[in-house]
């Protein structure tokens, strides 16, 4: 059995009482959804841009093409994942075995969109790629959330968790936040110009984060 | 001013509009047997075209940057349709003998249109071969005298929010404005594009007529022209306008000046597909025989 790290039936101050939405069906059901497809599925829009872009189907320029798409994907995932706690806990609708699966489907976008920029985009020119690292604001953000990512995705595990305990788990994965931010605001920074789909994710995750700030800080606070 | 061109000592090997055509009949048929390719130097192409393969016309008209129309790189393609060009007058003025407005196709027919197939290089590191068709901006200028006192030229893009959709945003300051030295913009390399491949300029490429600097990142061609004038001081220019740090006036392709946001060092020549490699990017884009004279003893770290 996997472990609830986050109490998710704790509800909140406010919330809507049990009664209202039969979320025993919805919560029922879910538990009967198994998580490996997940995976799975994760696979194919990868592999359909590969395969469009290899039979010229992305257009002019499938390499930036891919690399775009593959950033966006991520970026998708990794805001659905943060969306499973204030869902569990606003709703009180339990996706929580799902929070997993996504953050490393999260991952595995990433990671991609690294490699083509590196193989496709670069042609691994590594001096060149190096020195973009370190004047280019954008990648080095964009780099540092990867890096940040690193941690989260090996310790994704239970054994992990129990090698780490609960709390210090937990602690680690706060490094989740740092890495979405700085996720959209590498999104943001690519656009020569301020575009709108770029600033909608970044406020997205702003609210997202605002949630969790409300949540941690007094209650660290407290604790301190 | 180091090399202005003299009409009649170079051009005497400019393909007459028969020939030219006869040309593209042949690169038809080239392509169709597999030979694209081949490029006879008895077909009388211009000194200043390079002999590398052009991109095709579906890439070089459905890949382009004109916040116009959007800043997604296939939104020129499907909303530039709205555009209207006929007519089409240009107000030419400021330091010039003959100010007025003139109509394009007026114009068109005072002008020598011939085909230069240029390298043209992005500041986003990704570039094309595009076979241009035009004048040059000097036989303009001439045709309308420049004044001793101008020192810079200035150029404006229609502004018609109910045909250019991208003009609905703010994205740029509206409108799009770029400037040349005025040396730089006599200089034979320069050249005010009229088509592509023969044909008419397609919209999305900057119908009805277009700058092309090809020693210049790409946003320093501006499209749809419908001001020219002539100054004796820098003009604004819009990239410029929106980002001083990033976008000089001056942009010249250079792999040792890096750009805040991309390494200018290598490009991407588009078209190659999935593998395509990386190129190295030359000075100048590849043109710095014939320009670089006009930078002598300029530091272009600091005019980047």
């Amino acid at each position: 059995m996997a472990i609830h790290l986050v109490h998710p039936f704790k509800p909140e101050k406010g919330a809507a009482p049990d009664q209202m939405i039969d979320r025993s069906t919805i919560n029922g059901a879910v538990r009967r959804i198994p998580k490996w497809p997940l995976y799975l599925i994760s696979v194919i829009p990868v592999v359909a841009l590969f395969y469009a872009g290899a039979t010229g189907q992305l257009g002019v320029d499938p390499i930036k093409e891919i690399e775009h798409e593959l950033g966006e994907l991520a970026l998708q995932v990794f805001i659905a994942s943060l969306c499973i706690t204030p869902l569990c806990r606003l709703m009180r609708i339990n996706l929580i075995k799902f929070r997993r699966p996504l953050g490393l489907i999260t991952f595995f976008y990433v990671l991609l969109h690294l490699l083509v920029w590196v193989v496709l985009d670069m042609s691994l020119l590594w001096g060149q790629m190096w020195a973009d690292i370190l004047k280019r604001p954008y990648i080095t953000i964009g780099m540092v959330g990867f890096v940040l990512l690193i941690p989260l995705a090996v310790t994704s595990n239970d054994w992990s968790i129990k090698k780490l305990g609960a709390a210090g788990w937990q602690k680690l994965h706060i490094l989740t936040y740092p890495a979405v931010l700085l996720a959209v605001i590498h999104n943001v920074m690519v656009q020569k110009v301020w575009e709108a789909e770029a600033l909608i994710y970044l406020g997205v995750v702003l609210v997202l984060l605002a949630y969790r700030y409300r949540r941690f800080l007094p209650s660290r606070r407290v604790a301190a | 001013m180091a090399n202005r061109f003299k009409s009649d000592l170079t051009w005497g090997d400019v393909t007459p509009e028969t020939a030219f055509l006869n040309r593209r009949a042949f690169m038809a048929g080239a392509t169709a047997l597999g030979a694209g390719s081949i490029m006879s130097p008895a077909l009388a192409a211009s000194q200043y075209s390079t002999d590398e393969e052009p991109n095709t016309f579906e890439q070089i008209t459905s890949y382009n940057n004109f916040y116009e129309f959007g800043t997604g790189k296939t939104d020129p393609a499907e909303n530039a349709h709205a555009l209207t060009t006929n007519p089409w007058p240009i107000e030419i003025g400021g330091l010039v003998e003959k100010p007025g407005t003139y109509e394009f196709e007026d114009l068109k027919k005072e002008m020598t249109i011939e085909e230069r197939i240029y390298r043209f290089r992005c500041v986003e590191a990704w570039s094309m071969v595009v076979p241009w068709n035009g004048f040059e901006l000097a036989d303009l200028l001439d045709m309308v005298g420049v004044k001793p006192e101008a020192k810079y030229v200035y150029f404006e893009t229609l502004v018609r929010p109910d045909e250019m959709i991208g003009q609905n945003w703010n994205t740029v300051p509206w409108p799009y404005r770029e400037g040349l030295r005025l040396d730089e913009a006599m200089h034979p390399l320069t050249l005010v594009a009229t088509g592509i491949y023969g044909k008419d300029m397609p919209n999305q490429n900057g119908a009805p007529l277009r700058l092309v600097v090809p020693w210049k990142y790409g946003f320093k061609s501006i499209k749809s022209i419908v001001k020219i004038e002539l100054t004796d001081k820098q003009p604004e220019t819009s990239w410029n306008m929106i980002n001083a740090r990033e976008y000089g006036f001056y942009s010249n392709v250079n792999p040792e000046v890096d750009h805040p946001r991309w390494s200018q060092a290598s490009e991407r020549r588009l078209g190659g597909g999935l593998f395509a490699k990386r190129i190295p990017t030359l000075m100048f884009n590849g043109y710095e025989e014939e320009v670089a004279s006009l930078y002598e003893g300029m530091d272009l770290r600091k005019n980047y």
